[in-house]
């Protein structure tokens, strides 16, 4: 059995050490808003945090993460407060909104470690997610704007 | 448009029965609809596109399909303009498959085609109308006024002081008769329409709550992958499965007619039992195909020509008299649609029925196939349509490919499972755009005009092998941007034809379909013809378009912007383009630099008439959405095959442009009362032969073959 902490809850899992945390926290606890979109960390759907930092969980073996801190989209904030989650919806950023859990995972690290981003700090900690709908422009603003929030005091 | 227009399909419309206090505007004979019976949590059949509880909740019931164009807003917002509802109460649904959600022009249930809007503008605006009358006449008996005297607002139907909420009344209502004319809101009157609401799924997808056909679980459901056929028709020889079997979590493996499909608890365990199956299989003639010898065939066909789908005047004799002939051939590559969510299908069966939860853009022909493998009916198969993690023309086959492999598993092993297809599958599994290639002959007079144009393309047909194959040879959507294009049409001698080949891949739609490259010929040829006739690119096709007001809205308010005749900033390009797809007319200026011949699209600017844009904001994020994927078309988009195999796999080598080479994107839209057009593709066209033009302002070099990054640019300054 391997010990997880995923958005400060613990769970057992059955899982083979190898077994990518994807896939466990997929399959085995239910928690979906973490996507499959290539499996070689190539495209950042499954972008989740362990211990703060933005991680590809498609290829990150579960027995790294054991006792690890994870959080998950699910995690992210409370009641979908968070200031990018708030700047999302402001600008309509998702389309079919298949890769906007990891791209907001990999946003809300960028923001922590940068309150203040700019462009080409938003494309350098961006540019490992994909969005086949193109939404990259509005999560462009989203940032620039979840920034300002923040700045505001709309932090969660 | 249809200003003070009254109900046109007035016949079709009558009130459902209604139990338990709710409404229902139908428009066909009512029958069972499932999802909307669980979710009223009656016993109540309504085939019905709006539903009103006592709650005062309004369930607004989609025909078409959410895969991020943004319908589960548009439709909405129509409905509830002529209803007078509280937006803030709307909530919104998927149908389940049934006639009365059949598509108003092409008969069948599809979301495809850009048509989601234009199709539905006058159904929904008549399904909220008519609701809002009933209320009206049951809150005008109930407050005892007249109904002459009630006005609505917000869900209320209100008398003076007097006010009844809709939910209150929707009982009453629904016992009224359907009235039979109804007049629809004026445009002056509009609040949403033209104006546009925030999406309604955005919330459940910034959360993690947005339910895609890959989250569907539920408890006895299992995982299943399968090992296709590495040779485009290819068949399993024999199969050993013992290792796979031995892996930790695999329950079944099981001979589809597609594969072998290896069923495990999770998807990892499914995932390594397929590694370690070992299959024999037979190639079959697919082995022989490569991209080389393909194109090879391709051109020598070009040469010649094809099956006439356009001629006008004598080809000959114009090309003879010209006094210059431009010579051109381009190359087109498969191309993969590469949805973020690779595709998938979950199947539950039991003795007599069977339900299924996908993402698919068409679910009646889904349906069918699947009782057809199953020898159930379809009304014995359930269909639950759930977020599309993109389509893009992926999901809408034509043999319900990957539903019917889920439903073969499924019927095969008889467990309930979730087909999963890795990236990978879906790289190398087909339903690709097609090649093609093209050959041009064009010739211009002494003033530099277009006087004769010989067009031959080459390459498989979308339609070949479906319902709609064309009787006549000629697959329109393998010459449509040409055969019916405004520039071919003003040029006196034109023969367009097509050679319509023959191959073991199998080809899809794909967004924008043949306009991604069509529109990509038309527009580097005019560019350079332009350029051959010593004239400026948007002022030539100008005079080419006079017949086409709405080309040249398009191309002006695009060019105006842009500022298509001020001087760019040193190692700055433009280009232009303007082509009209699925009723809409789109252009776009791109700005490139090129440094040390890496190309970089720094801006686009967009303008498009696509009549009236019910939710402009929408129509935007479409033409930003339409313009990165035209780049990722552009610059990388490109499978090959060698030996009847993809070369290409996943994203590392299948390319897509990513946040730092998204350039800035200015959209505009024409204020255009002309008949309403598609947003959802159109887009795509323009983008690669503007950037493709820029790219020529920058070097001097046409690029013939797609994807760009083939070619090594240099800039000539």
């Amino acid at each position: 059995m391997i010990t997880l902490k995923v958005n400060d809850k613990s769970y057992q899992v059955d899982a083979s050490p190898d077994m990518p945390l994807l896939w466990v926290l997929r399959d085995l606890l239910g928690l979906t808003g973490t996507k499959f979109g290539c499996g070689v960390a190539q495209c950042g759907a499954c972008t989740v945090h362990l211990n703060g930092e933005a991680v590809r969980s498609c290829v990150t073996k579960v027995s790294r993460a054991q006792g690890q801190n994870i959080v998950t989209i699910e995690g992210l904030s409370l009641n979908n407060d968070h200031p990018l989650q708030k700047a999302w919806a402001e600008f309509d950023v998702p389309q079919c909104g298949y890769c906007q859990s990891g791209q907001l995972m990999s946003a809300a690290v960028l923001l922590r470690e940068n309150p203040n981003p700019t462009d080409q700090d938003i494309d350098d900690a961006m540019s490992g997610n994909i969005c086949r709908c193109g939404t990259y422009p509005r999560i462009r603003q989203a940032i620039h704007k979840a920034a300002e929030m923040q700045k505001e005091g709309g932090k969660s | 448009m249809n200003d003070q227009k009254t109900v046109s399909r007035r016949n079709f419309l009558k009130a459902g029965a209604v139990l338990s206090g709710g409404l229902l505007i139908s428009f066909t004979i009512p029958h069972a609809n499932r999802l909307l019976a669980q979710d009223a949590a009656t016993s109540f059949a309504p085939n019905a596109f709006l539903q009103i509880g006592t709650d005062n909740t309004i369930t607004v019931i989609l025909s078409h399909v959410e895969m991020g164009q943004g319908i589960w807003t548009t439709l909405p917002m129509i409905i509830a303009e002529e209803l007078d509802a509280d937006w803030d109460k709307i909530k919104v649904m998927h149908s389940g498959v049934d006639k009365a959600y059949n598509h108003t022009v092409f008969g069948i249930q599809i979301t495809g085609g850009s048509s989601s809007t234009w199709s539905e503008f006058d159904r929904y605006r008549n399904a909220g109308a008519t609701a809002r009358v009933m209320l009206t006449q049951a809150a005008a008996k109930r407050m005892g006024v007249t109904v002459e005297s009630c006005t609505t607002k917000n869900g209320y139907v209100i008398a003076g002081d007097k006010k009844i909420s809709y939910g209150e009344v929707a009982g009453d209502a629904s016992a009224l008769p359907a009235p039979q004319n109804v007049a629809l809101r004026p445009p002056a009157q509009w609040k949403l329409i033209g104006k546009g609401a925030k999406r309604l799924d955005a919330s459940v997808k910034t959360n993690g709550q947005a339910r895609f056909g890959i989250d569907t679980q539920f408890p006895g459901m299992l995982t299943a992958v399968v090992a296709h056929a590495p040779v485009f028709g290819g068949k399993v020889k024999s199969f050993d499965a013992s290792k796979a079997k031995a892996v930790p979590g695999v329950r079944e493996v099981v001979e589809i007619p597609t594969g072998v499909a290896i069923i495990a608890d999770h998807f990892w365990a499914a995932s390594q039992g397929r590694k370690a199956l070992q299959v024999i299989w037979d190639d079959g003639p697919g082995i022989n195909l490569n991209t080389k010898t393909q194109v090879d065939a391709y051109q020598k066909l070009a040469h010649t020509d094809g099956l006439k789908a356009a001629k006008k005047g004598d080809v000959d004799q114009g090309l003879a008299k010209a006094s210059k002939v431009l010579k051109a051939e381009y190359v087109f590559p498969y191309l993969a649609h590469a949805p973020m969510e690779p595709m998938n299908c979950t199947v539950k069966l039991s003795d007599r029925k069977c339900e299924i939860w996908t993402g698919t853009q068409l679910p009646g022909l889904d349906q069918a196939m699947a009782a057809r493998i199953l020898g159930m009916k379809p009304e014995q198969v359930t269909m639950n349509v759930v977020f599309l993690g993109g389509g893009f023309g992926r999901r809408a086959t034509m043999t319900a490919d990957f539903v019917s492999e889920a439903v073969h598993i499924a019927k095969a092993s008889g467990k309930s499972v979730k087909m999963i297809w890795t990236r990978e599958d879906d790289m190398k599994g087909g339903y690709y755009r097609p090649m093609f290639v093209h050959r041009i002959n064009a010739g211009l007079d002494a003033a530099g005009m277009p006087v004769a144009w010989r067009h031959n393309i080459a390459g498989q047909s979308i339609m070949a092998g479906t319902p709609f194959e064309p009787k006549d040879g000629v697959d329109s959507t393998s010459v449509e941007g040409i055969a019916d294009s405004p520039y071919m049409e003003s040029v006196p001698n034109h023969f367009v034809g097509l050679h319509t080949t023959k191959e073991v891949v199998p080809v899809l739609w794909f967004r924008s379909v043949g306009h991604t490259h069509t529109a990509y010929v038309m527009e580097t040829m005019i560019d350079s013809l332009a350029h051959a006739a010593g004239q400026d690119p948007v002022a030539y096709r100008r005079k080419l378009l006079q017949k086409s007001p709405r080309h040249i809205a398009a191309l002006d308010l695009a060019t105006q912007k842009a500022g298509w005749d001020k001087e760019l900033p040193k190692g700055r390009y433009k280009g232009v383009a303007v082509h009209e797809a699925f009723g809409s007319y789109v252009a776009q200026v791109a700005e490139i630099s090129i440094d040390n011949g890496k190309l970089r699209v720094h801006k686009v600017t967009c303008a498009i008439d696509c009549g009236l844009a019910v939710n402009p904001d929408g129509v935007k994020a479409q033409m930003e959405s339409g313009i990165i994927f035209g780049i990722t078309m552009a610059l990388y988009g490109e499978l090959t095959i060698e030996k009847g195999q993809v070369q290409q796999s996943n994203f590392y080598d299948y390319r897509m442009a990513r946040m730092n080479e998204a350039p800035e994107i200015d959209v505009y839209i024409v204020d255009s009362t002309g008949k309403m057009g598609g947003a959802g593709e159109c887009a795509v066209p323009p983008t690669a032969p503007a950037i493709a033009n820029a790219v020529f302002a920058a070097t001097g070099k046409r690029i013939y073959n797609l994807p760009i990054m083939n070619t090594p640019l240099n800039h000539i300054s």
